[in-house]
């Protein structure tokens, strides 16, 4: 405490129970603000976990209010035992890795060679992919050149329409520009190494972060896309996990999960159903947020570089 | 003169060719993706201004000029998407502005820095769910039957009859901004806590020095600090109004609510995949590509006077 008073005991010691008492006031203001912000944040995720581990005719009579009423497994269970997820699960993750592969080959390479200042063309080619951020040909233009590739119901139509995201681009292409000295190529390229060289063996290894994040960025972003699915892949055997879930979730076909549905009583099946719907959404969004505490000792570094324009 | 300027960039090209030829290398794949998957389909774009049959191709089908847009605008549908699109992206836009920037604030006066890094973590978690469970989650919650919220108000007295939410017009609004604001507060914070942690400590402690509490520095020092940044978001996301998450408003959409939930981007959608009405689809979405580019300009040209940051 810097307490460069000059006047008596008495008034630097109320000077103080007055800062305290301010201090004490924010706390408790800030306490409650972010009380409240995490309630609404977490209310509906413990709540949704909590459905999906109770008794599913306890979640439909409406007994559960946050923590699980007469827990279970059997949600997950019969999500397991029947199989549907499994095929869209399969589809999804292989999506995610090829379409996260290629997105971060070609996001590197591009970024890297625009990175280059001296080299002729990059302004011109910089512009040609910023423009496309600006404006684009729309839906059914962009559909007829995928189907025109020969693509649909391929999963080439999911990967590789999307193989570059622009925003990720420019951040990558800023990283390299602020964060690689100059001097270190250069030192490189005198002794003899290729620029191929100098980006594997010295460009990347010196971009761990902002990669871990482009990672993180992509992958979230594959896992989680159904829209291209949607309009792409009408193959039913093809379709990825959110397409599933788009079924299942929303339109709300969640009957035609459950093979034994006969032998059951209608409020049983409600239930089990609505059972089966939380068991879903914990299945399905558990590998992303895991996830993420991973990634977090990258982010704050990561994003901070690509944020600051070259 | 300008010959002499040709040979020279020409001798300037030859150069960068021999010395940077494996960056040209690298680059083939990047542009090749570029002409095709993104300025290909906007050769696609005149069959907005033609009858498109796909049997005639692009070049041979008829030419009728501004039919499907003299179309659109004379629907009565247009101008409802077009309120309907403006409404809910400004909305969205407004509404969900103010709770990153308390949370980042919030946050830079929680002095264990275990707690703050655990608030994140959870406040990032709803990001990380998909749209689909998203909309999923609201449709469980809001259920007439047996969904907390219904049950949570008639517990509460405040309604008598529990309420199909999903299926109300007014509802969907509400429902698709508290649900944006649920799942995007803790990661739209991150912008702003970047900002705080650059702001210089011994701002602070010349505030203390001059008498200052916490509550005036946050005011005088924190606030001012990260001004320029709440400024630069909120303008370039003005620059997407156009582009609504249409992802989500297809989810939520149902026959009930289309009168709130019926935006053009939806209605593309509709339109070009379901129906195949090719050309007036790309023509509708053509306008509001052109309406989005016009903002998207304008708004990085003010952001780059007001804070000297822009997209490009």
């Amino acid at each position: 405490m810097s307490n460069v008073t000059v006047n008596g005991k008495k008034l630097k010691g109320t000077s103080r129970r007055v800062r305290d008492r301010g201090d004490l006031a924010i706390d408790i203001g800030v306490g409650i603000i972010l009380g409240f912000i995490l309630l609404f944040t977490l209310y509906p995720l413990i709540y949704v976990v909590s459905c999906s581990i109770s008794a599913p005719s306890a979640v439909l009579s409406g007994q559960v209010m946050l923590l699980p009423v007469r827990p279970t497994l059997m949600s997950y269970n019969k999500v397991f035992q029947e199989g549907t997820l499994n095929r869209g699960v399969l589809n999804s993750i292989l999506y995610t890795a090829v379409g996260t592969g290629l997105n971060l080959l070609l996001t590197t390479i591009g970024a890297y060679a625009l990175s280059e200042k001296r080299l002729v063309g990059r302004k011109f080619f910089s512009k040609m992919i910023m423009f496309t951020m600006m404006f684009s040909g729309g839906l059914i233009p962009t559909y007829m050149v995928v189907k025109n590739f020969g693509m649909l119901n391929t999963m080439w139509s999911i990967v590789i329409p999307n193989a570059i995201g622009v925003t990720n681009f420019m951040i990558m292409k800023n990283t390299f520009e602020n964060s690689i000295p100059t001097e270190l190529k250069e030192a490189a390229c005198v002794e003899g190494a290729s620029q191929i060289r100098i980006f594997i063996t010295i460009v990347l290894p010196l971009s761990k972060a902002i990669l871990a994040v482009m990672f993180m960025y992509y992958c979230v972003g594959h896992w989680n896309e159904y829209f291209n699915a949607l309009l792409y892949i009408t193959d039913a055997s093809k379709q990825p996990l959110q397409v599933v879930l788009r079924k299942v979730l929303v339109a709300n076909e969640v009957n035609e999960m459950m093979s034994d549905g006969a032998t059951m009583t209608s409020n049983d099946r409600l239930a089990l159903a609505e059972g089966i719907r939380y068991a879903i959404i914990v299945i399905s969004s558990v590998p992303m947020i895991a996830m993420y505490p991973f990634f977090q000792r990258y982010f704050a570094k990561g994003v901070m570089v690509g944020a600051v324009k070259g | 003169m300008a010959k002499l300027h040709a040979k020279a960039s020409l001798k300037e090209l030859k150069k960068s060719l021999r010395t940077y030829w494996q960056l040209y290398l690298l680059l083939i794949p990047v542009v090749a993706y570029f002409v095709l998957f993104r300025y290909l389909p906007m050769v696609g774009i005149q069959i907005a201004f033609r009858d498109f049959m796909p049997r005639l191709g692009y070049w041979g089908s008829k030419w009728v000029g501004l039919k499907h847009f003299t179309r659109f605008f004379g629907s009565y549908y247009a101008e409802r998407m077009i309120v309907n699109t403006i409404v809910l992206s400004f909305g969205t836009l407004i509404l969900s502005f103010p709770a990153p920037v308390l949370l980042a604030l919030c946050l830079n006066e929680v002095r264990n820095s275990k707690a703050k890094k655990i608030m994140q973590t959870i406040t990032y978690a709803p990001h990380f769910l998909s749209t689909v469970v998203v909309v999923g989650l609201v449709a469980s919650l809001t259920n007439i039957n047996y969904g907390l919220i219904n049950i949570l108000l008639k517990q509460a007295g405040i309604i008598e009859e529990s309420i199909n939410f999903m299926t109300k017009e007014n509802w969907f609004r509400p429902l698709y901004i508290i649900s944006s604001i649920w799942q995007e507060t803790g990661w739209n914070a991150v912008v702003y806590m970047a900002a705080l942690s650059s702001v210089d400590v011994s701002l602070y402690e010349a505030a203390r020095v001059d008498g200052a509490g916490r509550l005036r520095s946050i005011w005088h020092v924190t606030l001012p600090c990260i001004a320029p940044t709440m400024i630069t978001m909120l303008i370039l996301n003005c620059g997407k109004v156009m582009n609504i998450g249409y992802e989500k408003v297809l989810l939520m959409q149902n026959d009930l609510n289309m009168a709130k939930s019926d935006v053009i981007t939806t209605y593309v959608y509709q339109q070009g995949i379901l129906k195949g009405q090719y050309s007036y689809s790309t023509a509708v979405n053509l306008f509001n590509s052109v309406i989005n580019t016009m903002l998207v300009v304008t708004v990085n040209a003010i952001s780059r006077r007001v804070s000297e940051t822009s997209l490009w």
